[in-house]
Order: C-alpha cells, then structure tokens, then sequence
C-alpha cells in the first residue's frame, strides 16, 4: 500500500495522481490521505516512476470533472478519481466518461452535480454586508459571510468579480476567503463567523420585500425547503421572518375569503379610455372564434 | 409616505405576475464598466418564498395607480387597495442597494395605467435608462408593457431590457371581454409580433457583426433577447385545451420564450363581478408539464389535451395519462428506440434519455444501468423493455394500470439498520475507494 499525502484540493491530487499513474501504480494499492489532517503520524511511501513508460496523457474533459469533484467533501472521492483516471488510460477504457451507467463516472458525475449546485446556491445566498467606502477611490466595501457544503470558494468566486468588479468585496468561511481590491482575486485561509458583519442596514427593506411578494393563498413549505433548505437559514437575513410567514398565512387567506365583495367603480372620463373603444387592431389578425375553432 | 411603505404596496401589488426568469440574457458584465452587474448564465433564484416561488428580481410597479378594471386584479380601479407611487429614482436606487447585497439578479419594472398607455411606457423607460445609462448597470432588467404603446416606445424598452413581456392574461377575447373590459387579444398579438420582429431584427444584425472579422467593428445594436406573457388560469371558464392551444400558437407564431400559467389566487379586495376561489394549484402544475411537454419533448396539443379529453388529467401527470391512453406504443425498447419515442417513456426525461442513448453505445442496458441513471424503475417498468426485462403483456392491457400510478397513502419509514461506526480498517477502505 502507497500513502499519497495530498492537500485536499485539485491541483494537489492531480500533480501527484499524474505520479503514480506514471508510476503504473494501481488504484488498489493507494491510500490518500489529507495531509491537512493526519500529517504528523504518517510517511508517505515512495513511487518509482517507471522511467522506460511513456508519458500518459490526461484527457482534458477528465481533468475538468476531475476539478469539480475534488471540491466535493466525501473522503472517497480522490480514490474514486484516480480508479476512474487509471482506467481511462492504461486501462484503455477511453469512452469511459461516456459511458453515464458505469457506476465510477456515475459517482463521480453524481458528486460533480452535488458541487455545482453547491456553486449555484453559493452564488445565490451570499449576502454582503457594506462596511465602508475607501475614501481615496470612492469604492463601496463590502463583506460577506458564507457556508458552503463543499470546498467550492475558488470555484465560485469568479463569478463575484466579473458581477462586482467595481466594488471591494470579501467572501468570508470557515475553509477559505476571497478578497477583492478591484485588480486582484485573493484567497486567504478561512476564519470563524465573528470576523463577520452581523448585519446590513438594508437587511429590513429586503425582509420587507420578501414579506410582501409572499403569497398567503399558495403555501407551499416543502417546494421552498427543496430550494432553499434549513441549513442555508441561519446566514440568510429574510430566513428570520418564515415562520411568522407560514404562522400567519392561514388567517390572511381567511380574512380575503370572508373579505365583502366590492362594487365596480364606473370609469372616470378618460380620453384615452375613450379611445381604446375604437382602438381594436385591424380584423385581419382579430379574434373572431377561440383559438381551438 | 415612507419608503418602506411603499415596497409594501408595490411589491405586493406586482405579486401575482408570476415570471421570475433571469436567464437567457446576452452576456455581459462589470469588469468594463464603471457600474455593478452580470447576465448571461444561467438565471439565479436568491431566495424562496413560502409559497415556493422563486425570488430572482426587485418586482414591483412603479404606481398601483390604475385606469383599467380588470377583475382578477388587485389594482383594479374599482378596488379599494391603498394606492403608492415610486419615483423613478427610488426604484433605480432600492435596484442597486438590492442588487450589490446580492439580494436580487436585477429588477421586474411593470405599472399600472396611468393617464394612457404612453405616459405610463415613459415612466417605465425612464427608470431603465437611468440603471443603465447612469449607473451602468449590467444586472437584468425585464419590463412589462403595454400592447397599445406606441412602437418607438416598446422599442425603446427593448434596447434597455434583457427580456419585455406583454400579458395575455385570458386566452380567448369572450374572456376578457367579461373579466378584463379594456384588454384586448388582436392588439396583444400586433404588439407581440412587433417585438418579436426587432428581436428577429438584432438578432441577425448581430450575427452579421460578428461575421465581419478583422475589422473594426460597429457595436452591434442591443435588444431585449426575448419576451414572454401571462395567462391566468381559473378566473374564466376555458378549458386546458383552449389554454395551451393558445400558448401553443404563442410559442410558434409569435416566438415567445415562456408562457406563464398564473392561478388566479385570492385577493384581498375581490370584485363582486369574479367572486373569489382557491387557486388551482394542481391545475396550474399541470399546466407547465403540458408546455415542457410541448416545447421540449416534441407532443402536440391535441395529443395532450384531444377533444375526448379537453382538460389535463389531474391525478397524473400529463405524459402518463397520455401513455395510458396509448398503450399501442409500449413496451418501448430501451436498446433500440430512437430518441422521440424515449422521450414519450413515462419516467424519462430529456437528460436521463441522453444517458441512455450515450451509454447503450458501449453495452445493452439493463433494469441496474436505468438504476444507476436515478431513474425510477417504478414508473418506467410497465412501459419498457431492457436486455433483462419485458412488461407482461397482461401489464399494459390491464385497466388497474391508471390505478397503480395514483398516490397512495403514505407509510411511515423506520431505519431499521442504524449504521454501525466505522472501524479504522472500514477508514482505509473509503480513502483507497474499495467501499
């Protein structure tokens, strides 16, 4: 058994993977392990490289799923990668990852979906804070705390430059954070949530608005939890106000059931009312039947 | 009256516009700009209601105000709601306060009608022009408006919004007739045709820009990429059938993205012309797996909804009640059909189809492979055939078939094998992928 001692992120797994499948070595005989974690107590094993073999090519659409998944927090996933990479190349499977009931690219494929969508609702629920304006640019400041499922922070932030570019941002986590001056895109360790804002002076004319698109009539508790579930609550500042909203719901729909019907208002003396009278679009594309005929 | 107040009104006054989309939008960005704001990708719900509904844009009217007296409506003039007005700065500043919080991906401007439908298309305008012609906002912009604005002005909003839209609101003219005296379908329908012939226009405009290589380049023109409407559904009488007919002919003649299929709800002050009702939940769910049906699995209407049948079935879902009513046509062989009969499996969407069609290259797929896809054996079993499996015949000529598929009453799951913990050797097996 070979211990590879990997950071836990893509460009860690990937310089070593390249290693050992050029070492010619099996999935089988490889233990990965975070060195983040368990350094002190273990010794990686050497790998002698077979020097006489040729280089092995890693096919780029491999690389690319191989980049999502390594995000992905499930412990198998390095191991699971590197059985997939060893049979694409010197397994010679080379249609592998077409191949969508193989249970390797299915998983593989299965975990690259949980990271994306990790990515989607990153982008969705990050909700910055603003602290300040830099006096000599006049740039806004802005912070923000997030949570995600998996190791997604280099993943996802891009997508913030390109929308925010001209603002300065920082995305706060527990893992990594991201940092935004207006040229460049840093990446720091994580730090705990108190670093954090608690709150915008925004957060009430946005819970306001949530409470007033909400629709009493349609309560529909599970299809909300399917896309926003509990566990995204806690750094959402609208989130604070659901239960009083799904509480309060059944009396608003009373109160509108038993609401008197009110009479019709005649129409005020209005030109343009007037006019929309002898205003119907020529007959040529008017209805004269429903449209089933 | 306050800010705060008026959010209150406006927002809950535009509610019942159910359009949330914040993709297909032409792609761009903050990055050359002086402004915030990004489109192009996929669009980004930031948060969810307890109805369900997505919260993706600021959506509010820019006055509940209104001369018309449509009485499914909320704004009516015959309804006693309090009435606000935004100025247009006040929209454009609470968009961009939302908008660099990450609350929202843009704003949905729509007004009721005042004084006429051009001064009020003004309104509107202006509010997107100072988004983006101030404060170079590149979010997304959607504005609703009114078929009987003069063309200069819906082109106008065309060249500030990503998507424009008109409301059907009813899909036959008795309908509105009855419930929504001033609306008119004819006009819709020239002012839909003339927004779909500037899309059409800057589409080829662009197309041709970028063909010219090498040289210098004229900025192509902007325009909104797409534009979508509303029908409200069980505020008149019409049928399924005429309702998608309606949203058929809108998709094919007129090019619309999407048809939005509103439940008429309850509101708060109803009219005593349209009493009110529950919202046809179901009906309405229904309503949107008929148009996916239409526009992506390739049915036609009179398939879905034929005359025997005019409304949608709504215990199942419309592709099973189809298949019942076809049994023919099944089994179908999952190692053989070709790709429009795949998607006509009940159970099969369009990407678990693509699955198949990729992975039966490689070997013939059985019952685990389909598995293996999340596919759900239950459903799909009575209506296929793999390597290790044929329905029996007796399956699809059975009438309990329908019975099989209707929810049953729900059992309560227990976890009978609680997971024992981990060993250190159960460890290096997870990290070395052998579990």
């Amino acid at each position: 058994m070979i211990t590879a001692l990997i950071d836990p992120t893509f460009d860690s797994w990937l310089k070593k993977a390249r290693e050992l499948l050029q070492g010619g070595v099996y999935p089988e005989q490889i233990d990965w392990v975070d060195a983040t974690r368990e350094a002190s107590l273990l010794q990686e094993g050497p790998i002698r490289p077979k020097h006489d073999a040729p280089a092995v090519k890693v096919p780029s659409d491999f690389v690319q799923l191989a980049e999502t998944v390594c995000a992905h927090r499930d412990e198998r996933r390095f191991a699971v990668l590197y059985r997939l990479l060893h049979r694409l190349t010197l397994g010679g499977e080379r249609h592998l990852l077409k191949h969508p009931s193989d249970p390797d690219t299915r998983q593989c494929q299965i975990w690259a979906k949980a990271v994306g969508r990790d990515i989607h609702k990153m982008h969705a629920f990050v909700r910055f804070r603003l602290i300040g304006t830099d006096e000599p640019t006049g740039r806004e400041q802005f912070v923000a705390w997030f949570e995600p499922e998996h190791r997604i922070v280099k993943l996802a932030c891009p997508f913030f430059q390109k929308r925010f570019a001209n603002m300065d941002w920082s995305i706060l986590t527990p893992d990594e954070c991201a940092i935004w001056d207006g040229e460049t895109l840093a990446y720091l360790p994580g730090v705990s949530r108190l670093e954090a804002p608690p709150a915008d002076a925004h957060d009430d004319l946005w819970r306001t608005y949530y409470r007033s698109v909400f629709n009493p009539a349609r309560l529909k508790v599970q299809a909300m939890q399917s896309e926003m579930p509990v566990k995204y609550w806690k750094n959402l500042p609208e989130a604070q106000i659901i239960p009083s909203l799904i509480a309060g719901s059944d009396q608003r729909v009373q109160r509108m059931l038993s609401s008197p019907e009110r009479p019709l208002k005649p129409a005020p003396d209005n030109a343009y009312l007037h006019s929309l009278k002898t205003r119907r679009a020529n007959p040529s594309v008017s209805e004269t039947h429903s449209p089933t005929h | 009256m306050e800010l705060m107040r008026k959010l209150e009104i406006l927002a809950d006054a535009a509610k019942y516009d159910a359009s949330c989309a914040s993709s297909g939008a032409q792609r761009k960005d903050s990055r050359t700009g002086k402004g915030v704001g990004s489109t192009g990708g996929m669009g980004i719900c930031h948060s969810y209601t307890p109805d369900g509904r997505c919260v993706s844009l600021l959506k509010v009217l820019l006055t509940n105000s209104c001369l018309y007296d449509c009485h499914y409506c909320i704004n009516r003039r015959s309804s006693d709601v309090q009435r606000a007005r935004f100025t247009p700065e006040e929209v454009v500043q609470l968009t961009l306060d939302f908008y660099k919080r990450n609350y929202i991906e843009g704003l949905f401007l729509s007004s009721g009608i005042v004084r006429n439908a051009d001064h009020t298309m003004e309104q509107v305008i202006e509010v997107a022009r100072q988004l983006r012609e101030v404060h170079d906002f590149r979010g997304y912009i959607h504005l609703k408006t009114i078929p009987e604005a003069s063309q200069a002005l819906i082109d106008k909003a065309g060249t500030y919004a990503d998507r424009i839209s008109i409301n059907i609101e009813l899909p036959t003219q008795a309908s509105l007739d009855q419930l929504a005296p001033e609306k008119n379908i004819a006009n819709t329908k020239v002012a839909m045709n003339g927004i779909r012939a500037r899309i059409d226009e800057v589409q080829d405009a662009r197309k041709q820009a970028r063909r010219i290589m090498g040289r210098p380049r004229a900025k192509p023109p902007t325009f909104a990429t797409g534009q979508s409407t509303q029908m409200i559904v069980g505020a008149d009488t019409s049928s399924d059938s005429v309702v998608l007919h309606r949203a058929d002919e809108l998709y094919r003649d007129h090019r619309l993205r999407r048809v939005y299929y509103g439940g008429f709800s309850p509101i708060p002050a109803p009219s005593v012309i349209l009493p009110i009702k529950p919202p046809p939940l179901v009906r309405e769910h229904r309503l949107y797996q008929a148009d996916w049906l239409l526009r992506f699995y390739g049915f036609g209407v009179s398939e879905l909804v034929p005359q025997s049948h005019p409304d949608l079935d709504l215990e199942l879902d419309p592709k099973l009640s189809w298949a019942l009513r076809n049994r023919a046509l099944f089994p179908v062989d999952i190692n053989r059909a070709p790709r429009d009969l795949l998607w006509r499996v009940p159970g099969l969407g369009t990407v678990n189809v693509e699955r198949i069609l990729s992975a039966r290259r490689f070997s013939r797929l059985h019952l685990a492979d389909l598995q293996r896809m999340r596919v759900s054996l239950k459903k799909v079993m009575p209506f296929i055939m793999t390597a290790d499996h044929r329905p029996r015949v007796a399956t699809l000529e059975n009438d309990h078939l329908r019975l099989q598929f209707l929810p049953g009453p729900r059992q309560l799951e227990f976890d009978f094998n609680p997971k024992a913990s981990a060993t250190a050797a159960d460890a290096l097996m997870v990290r070395s992928g052998q579990l």
